[in-house]
């Protein structure tokens, strides 16, 4: 992206000025040099998302922002609905609730590594990934209706899991509005079976060990002391949430020409919040967060078997469970008054700060914990959200490294065969149905993700807390 | 244009962060077909392993040809999904911007199918129908 028509705000803040459409301006949040990486197609979607309807203060790009699905990936923007406030697919994305969750083992590396070899096979085993992979709950439609409202409360209720884990997990385990009639047939016919489920993709299973600590108390807060094990589980909706995508599409799109919203993009399609349509694109995309929130409360019970089996002392606490790719009703202040909003999160990390009410008692005086996935091959970090970022982007941060290469390049590029060998070599354990995944997977493939979470920690977005190295993987 | 390509009928495109499928023919159906040729390609790294001894029947509608070609894909990737299937062969015949097709595949086997990458969903970007160079061109970017 070329940086000359930008106006810099800050060492890690830059604006695009309001032109043409745009109802607001767009900010950046990133380093020059990642700016200047970046793909012209963040400026020219940021700048579409500035010109919705009811859009609040401004669009928002993270600095692992990338050329997305009428949003860029990293983008954040809050409607009004008393503006005539939209609420739009593209601002969710097709994964809908597509995030990671981390589990604390109460174990150190010294101790995991002395069975890592058995763990990880084990976790191969017991947790479905892949193409055709299919989980070991099968579900009739009216039980499937029951996770879509119920989301990782409903698999607690059917004993995959503990009650405690509920409060660590964002809205509490179950998005509230969800509504299974406003789901397709063909939606939930592809979820009978996936509940359970990592999928493929960029999804995984990871074991890391924390390397460094930054912020001593908040990391204590969170349970975490160097060498400490952990477990991050990154996946999402699965089909469910990608048909709800693909369904809606449709929908929005038939709306915003009923409604007169001019569409600058196919996949930016949207409908007032104050519609039918746009109620009923809510209502599902809740069924598609509950579903993902369920999913990775199942393989979350799967993994605490496994390491209980393995660990007889393993604690397997859950460290917090986050969302990327979420539509959510949120209290945010306007001008000094307290407003509703509905805020899109595509490819970007709710960040709250020490003083939302949502946050568990725990993190009421640190923030709540963030996970930045890296790749297989480089380190991955915790952070904590701040007070400052609700001022900065409705309290959100980044939520990856984003990708530097195309899947297709790396395929020419490196042959999963030979990457999961030199992972190896570095003392990282590699499991995949899928070299092809691998080799599309290769750790330089992405961008530097220790830039990205150095941009977000200066921006002010969220704090650096802890940076955690990979020990054994599997990719789905 | 990449004589390659047009002889194989066939392949994919770069894109950031997803990967972008393309097929060529004759007719527009043949470049649908093709297409979805490249989509299960993605999915199954050896399409000839895949028997086509079950046939799927695919119906779907749309404004244009476009949208029509994303729901063609879509409705592949969602038949697949629902019975656990890989579609091999590919026809369809369009009139009026409606489409009536077969998918012709098997129920996935990891014993013998050498898997992939899952595809989440075919989407609106980078995608273009057109007539390119005497022959049919339909392409788009799909999510993995």
């Amino acid at each position: 992206m070329d940086v000359k028509g930008l106006v810099q705000l800050g060492t890690c803040k830059w604006q695009i000025p309001m032109e043409g459409p745009m109802r607001v301006p767009a900010i950046l949040y990133a380093d020059r040099q990642l700016l200047s990486e970046m793909d012209d197609k963040v400026q020219e979607q940021l700048k579409n998302v500035a010109s919705l309807p009811g859009i609040v203060k401004a669009a928002f790009a993270m600095p692992d922002a990338h050329w997305g699905y009428g949003f860029p990936i990293g983008g954040v923007a809050a409607f009004d609905p008393d503006e005539g406030g939209v609420i739009s697919v593209g601002g969710v994305g097709y994964d809908i609730s597509c995030g990671v969750r981390t589990l604390l083992t109460g174990l150190n590396k010294q101790e995991v590594l002395q069975r890592l070899d058995p763990l990880i096979e084990e976790l191969f085993r017991v947790v479905p990934s892949g193409v055709g992979s299919e989980g070991k709950i099968r579900l009739s439609p009216d039980k499937l209706d029951e996770v879509l409202v119920g989301g990782a409360r409903w698999a607690v209720d059917i004993g995959y899991g503990e009650r405690k884990d509920l409060e660590y997990v964002e809205e509490h385990g179950t998005m509230p509005g969800a509504d299974p009639s406003c789901v397709s047939d063909t939606a939930k016919r592809r979820q009978y079976r996936q509940v359970g489920t990592l999928g493929s993709g960029n999804h995984y299973l990871e074991i890391q060990y924390v390397e460094r600590i930054f912020e001593p108390a908040i990391a204590a807060a969170f349970g975490l002391e160097e060498d400490a094990v952990i477990v991050a589980i990154h996946c999402g909706s699965r089909a469910l949430g990608h048909q709800i995508g693909t369904d809606y599409l449709q929908v929005l799109a038939k709306a915003a020409k009923k409604y007169n919203i001019p569409i600058r993009e196919r996949e930016l399609v949207c409908a007032p919040i104050n519609s039918p349509e746009g109620r009923r694109y809510f209502k599902a995309m809740a069924c598609g967060i509950n579903c993902a929130l369920a999913n990775r409360q199942v393989i979350d019970h799967l993994v605490r078997q496994v390491f209980h089996d393995q660990f007889p002392k393993a604690t397997m606490g859950l460290l917090y469970d986050v969302s990327h790719n979420t539509c959510k009703i949120e209290n945010h202040g306007v001008e000094g008054v307290i407003k509703g909003l509905y805020v899109h999160r595509k490819g970007a990390t709710r960040a709250f700060g020490p003083g939302r009410k949502e946050l568990p008692e725990r993190f009421k005086t640190v923030g709540q914990p963030l996970f930045i996935g890296g790749t297989m091959g480089t380190c991955s970090f915790i952070l904590s959200g701040q007070d400052e970022g609700e001022r900065l982007a409705w309290g959100s941060a980044c939520h990856g490294a984003g990708r530097a290469m195309s899947r297709r390049a790396a395929l020419k590029r490196w042959k999963g065969k030979s990457i999961v060998s030199d992972l190896a070599h570095r003392g990282i354990i590699v499991k995949t149905a899928s070299f092809r995944g691998a080799a599309e997977e290769a750790p330089e493939a992405y961008k530097d993700v220790v830039r990205v979470v150095e941009a977000t920690h200066d921006a002010g977005l969220a704090k650096k807390v802890a940076l955690v190295r990979p020990m054994a993987c599997i990719k789905g | 244009m990449e004589k390659g390509i047009a002889a194989k009928g066939f392949g994919t495109f770069d894109h950031v962060a997803d990967i972008g499928i393309r097929g060529w023919g004759k007719t527009i159906e043949e470049a649908f077909e093709n297409a979805a040729v490249a989509l299960f390609s993605i999915i199954v790294e050896d399409l000839d392993q895949v028997i086509p001894r079950e046939h799927i029947e695919i119906h779907c509608e749309s404004m244009d040809l476009e949208g029509l070609f994303v729901a063609w894909l879509n409705e592949l990737l969602a038949q697949a999904s629902i019975r656990n299937m890989v579609f091999s062969r590919f026809k369809c015949h369009i009139r009026d911007m409606e489409l009536e097709g077969l998918a012709s595949g098997e129920r996935f086997d990891p014993l013998r199918h050498q898997r992939g990458e899952e595809v989440k969903g075919a989407t609106f970007t980078q995608l273009a129908v057109r007539r390119q160079d005497g022959l049919w061109l339909a392409q788009c970017v799909v999510d993995v």
